[in-house]
């Protein structure tokens, strides 16, 4: 059976991803073992994003898991039912908390902080039905249609080529929040085209199944595997580590290609600079690029740096 | 009864190819059952698991075409877990085993394997048509194994599957001997395609009739497509993504202008709006158009396009339309029968631009309209009343109105009379999907009127058990039930078990229905697979001492003459 989830279609044509997620993720979670809660206050524990594949965390971190959960209010059952789900079945992917919890109190509204939730696999995910109204006889509409799982009734084939599209919409990007706030699998990913010079024609990827710039620099260098990626960005999961000056000319002069981004202000900017996070939000299109050409860019973002500093 | 010989019997069931209609020529005599029988050749089986692969060939060992339906229909919006079903695997084994001499094979929502396929490809030797539909499962190597064992093949048609795309050079696989293809569909592929293959494919298959391309096929490789298939007839357009240069893009015009057989156009799935207009010279011969994918055309480019297309029968399309649009459509699609509006903003973010105008404009203008698949944003009992009176002859009715129960926006009224003058104008109606706010008094309709209504599907609807009971006591023509979120009990699931007789399957998911409520229905309905799918709490439904009074959370039965099947996961109990 976890065969059949291993295999499991990733549309983007990665399919080594799962186990890059899995490991990445891991990695993560020990670091953030001793903190239940990070910088911005919110408590991670709580709400820890789960893309692993099952097998892939030890067993007493999936019990203080839902040690959490019971401690953070889920008074519905419903919410109840999917984390068991999540602990007894072995077969699926484990869904965030901060999903279950938006759903569980509808219409009461869950904060940004309870919802660090991204699945990126929306299409073949194994769902627990997770009702959205506790009674059906008050026609309460659900707080958001995005928390109905199966709703709208369109099938995952067409919705997967709908998100790929949707990214393409100006303002899409400054929406990322908003959209994060909304749970469940039916949120939107966030599509990019990824161009390549002398590539026949472009792809998209959905930035938001990456955690780090090493994450994306590794999985564009399997997508377009005939050219070597300059590494850039050193960023791990935090991703507060600017880059400086000496390291870019460096990184430059090392490799062919690199990597550079158009941002909501239509520049074009060298990747690796920024905060993921703040990358992700701002990042509209990507290109890789021969280095010599790069090389005009560096000053500007050198100064957009100093800007910032 | 036999006034003929056998063979002249036959001869006369030769003309009679629904499988409804032979279903019921097999149950006038005994002759006429044993006739038939030798000669059927297409096979329909609605549900997989209502019959299984022997007792098939024991009855109809001439068999040459099979058609499969796996999963229930809410399989399609992720309601059903992966694992539930539906394995074609055991079906071409048996099939092999008996030397079947299988031509063609159709399915819908199965699981499909790299290795079902090899040993399809191995086993048939005649096999000439394989067509796949929202199945999943299967790889690119699978495809591979397909194209290079089987010798006539003559249709390769892949809708909406879910393929594991391994980028390997599969349509390199068809030998050089393979000439006889007719469709070529692989449009759901995400991978690269091996270019040249393909031109070489296409330029040695004169019967090429059917094309659709994937998203990795760029301009200038579908303008020489079109060069060596000018007789193509349904074209899949693609990725239609790079800018061209201008001699690409002239080329591509040449390239359609010959293709004069072309009537149906779909893809589009990156299109520069711009080279959209490469087409208008062929527009007023399409009868068919597929934009539903065009993400990136905005309303003007649609519309342009369409006002060339006076013969269009059937038109898919997404909302960006808008309501002008759709009277665009209305003006001008004069011989339209099908159509579909599909929501271009899965957010909700208000961005749908159609309305319950557009509706009205499209029953008004287009007299031959008999399905409607229509995603909008708010719906009018006034509107629907319109429709009904523009459009008694609707076959299909599907409405989803995207915020599951919002009633009248301007009377703020359930839409029950709306959709009660859709049921009661539209005698044969065979299909229906309902949204919105609705309560009893729709299905008391639906009961009263639906007598041809075969397929309903039910979504945050209703108030208590009397609008189960409507629908089933009235609609006696019923066969596939389909109900979601809505406050249906045990009460309305037992009132009349024998009904399910004459049903193919009912599903009940996040409705009031307990496990007691359905033990019982399965003590009194042996005939029936009455499932409860589970994942969430397996074990709790099993230990509880309250389990009697719990919900259930997925039901999902169906009639069936070969008993509980052997092959459900761990989280699906059969009762």
């Amino acid at each position: 059976m976890s065969e059949s989830v291993a295999a499991e279609h990733n549309y983007i044509g990665l399919s080594e991803f799962p186990t890059m997620e899995a490991t990445t993720m891991s990695d993560k979670t020990k670091t953030r073992d001793n903190n239940n809660v990070d910088d911005n206050g919110l408590n991670f524990k709580a709400t820890e994003l789960r893309l692993g594949l099952p097998g892939s965390e030890s067993p007493d971190r999936v019990d203080s898991r839902f040690l959490a959960l019971n401690k953070s209010s889920c008074p519905v059952s419903g919410a109840k039912r999917v984390f068991s789900d999540a602990i007894n079945e072995s077969n699926k992917w484990i869904f965030s908390t901060g999903s279950t919890t938006a759903t569980g109190d509808v219409g009461s509204g869950s904060g940004p902080g309870s919802s660090a939730v991204k699945d990126g696999k929306s299409t073949t995910f194994p769902k627990p039905a997770v009702p959205v109204k506790e009674k059906k006889s008050s026609a309460t509409a659900p707080a958001s249609k995005a928390q109905v799982v199966g709703w709208p009734p369109i099938r995952s084939f067409r919705k997967n080529s709908m998100a790929s599209s949707q990214s393409q919409k100006p303002g899409n990007n400054s929406e990322t929040e908003e959209a994060e706030a909304k749970s469940g699998p039916e949120q939107p990913c966030l599509y990019v085209k990824v161009s390549m010079e002398g590539a026949p024609y472009l792809r998209k990827i959905d930035l938001k199944t990456y955690k780090s710039y090493l994450e994306l620099s590794s999985a564009l260098e399997k997508m377009f595997s005939c050219f070597t990626i300059g590494q850039f960005g050193s960023h791990g999961g935090c991703g507060r580590d600017g880059l400086n000056e000496s390291r870019l000319t460096d990184l430059l002069r090392g490799s062919e290609y690199v990597v550079t981004y158009e941002d909501k202000d239509s520049d074009w900017m060298l990747v690796g600079d920024v905060p993921w996070e703040m990358f992700i939000c701002s990042c509209k299109k990507l290109r890789i690029m021969k280095s010599s050409e790069a090389i005009g860019l560096a000053p500007r973002v050198m100064e957009k740096c100093r800007s910032r500093n | 009864m036999n006034y003929f010989p056998d063979e002249v019997i036959e001869h006369v069931f030769d003309f009679v190819t629904s499988h409804k209609d032979r279903n019921a020529i097999s149950l006038v005599c005994k002759s006429w059952y044993k006739i038939e029988r030798y000669s059927r050749q297409k096979v329909f089986i609605g549900n997989c698991y209502a019959i299984n692969p022997e007792r098939l060939l024991r009855r109809f060992p001439c068999l040459k075409s099979l058609t499969l339906k796996g999963k229930p229909h809410f399989a399609d919006f992720n309601l059903v877990p992966h694992e539930w079903g539906g394995f074609l695997l055991p079906w071409i084994e048996a099939l092999a085993r008996s030397r079947v001499g299988l031509e063609e094979l159709r399915l819908k929502r199965m699981v499909v394997t790299d290795e079902s396929l090899e040993l399809l490809s191995r086993s048939f030797v005649n096999f000439k048509s394989l067509v796949l539909v929202s199945c999943e499962g299967f790889t690119t190597d699978g495809l591979a194994s397909i194209a290079a064992n089987c010798r006539h093949l003559r249709d390769l048609d892949l809708q909406e599957n879910e393929i594991d795309d391994h980028r390997g050079q599969w349509l390199s696989c068809f030998p050089d001997t393979c000439t006889t293809l007719v469709t070529l569909n692989f449009a759901c592929l995400e991978g690269e395609t091996n270019l040249v293959a393909l031109e070489r494919l296409v330029a040695r298959s004169p019967n090429l009739k059917s094309l659709k391309l994937n998203r990795a096929v760029p301009l200038d490789a579908l303008a020489r497509l079109m060069v060596c298939a000018p007789q193509i007839v349904d074209l899949g357009v693609g990725s239609y993504e790079n800018d061209p240069d201008s001699e690409s893009y002239l080329k591509l015009k040449a390239a359609i202008k010959k293709c004069t057989s072309l009537r149906s156009l779909s893809g589009f799935l990156e299109a520069a709006p711009h080279c959209l207009s490469a087409f208008h010279p062929i527009c007023h011969n399409l009868t068919s158009l597929n934009l539903s994918y065009a993400a990136e055309i905005h309303g003007s480019h649609l519309i342009k396009l369409i006002q060339h297309c006076k013969k269009l029968q059937r038109l898919w399309i997404l909302d960006s339309i808008g309501d002008k649009g759709l009277e665009v459509v209305a003006s001008t699609c004069k011989e339209l029968q099908e159509l579909r509006v599909f929501p271009s903003d899965l957010l909700g973010g208000g961005n749908t631009a159609v309305t319950e105008e557009g509706l009205v404009a499209i029953s008004a203008g287009c007299p031959k309209l008999h399905s409607i698949l229509y995603f909008c944003q708010q719906m009018t009992n006034a509107a629907l009343v319109t429709v009904a009176k523009n459009c008694p002859n609707f076959i299909r009715f599907r409405l989803c109105i995207l915020d599951p129960t919002k009633p009248d926006h301007v009377t703020s009224q359930p839409l029950d009379e709306g959709f009660g003058a859709i049921v009661k104008a539209c005698k044969s109606l065979r299909r229906l999907s309902l949204s919105g706010l609705l309560t009893d008094q729709v299905f008391l309709y639906i009961g009263m009127y639906a007598n041809q209504l075969e397929m309903l599907s039910i979504a945050f609807a209703g108030d208590t058990d009397k609008g189960m009971l409507y629908v089933l006591n009235g609609c006696k023509k019923m066969k596939k039930l389909e109900i979601r979120d809505s406050p249906f009990g045990d009460t309305a699931l037992l009132a009349d078990v024998s009904k399910y007789k004459t049903m193919r399957s009912l599903w009940m998911s996040s409705c009031e229905v307990t496990l007691s409520g359905c033990k019982r229905l399965a003590q009194k309905a042996p005939w029936l697979n009455v499932e409860i799918i589970n994942e969430n709490d397996n074990n709790r439904m099993e230990e509880n001492g309250h389990e009697g009074r719990q919900k259930v959370d997925k039901l999902y039965l169906y009639r069936t003459v070969v008993g509980t099947r052997m092959d459900a996961p761990p989280f699906v109990w059969i009762l």
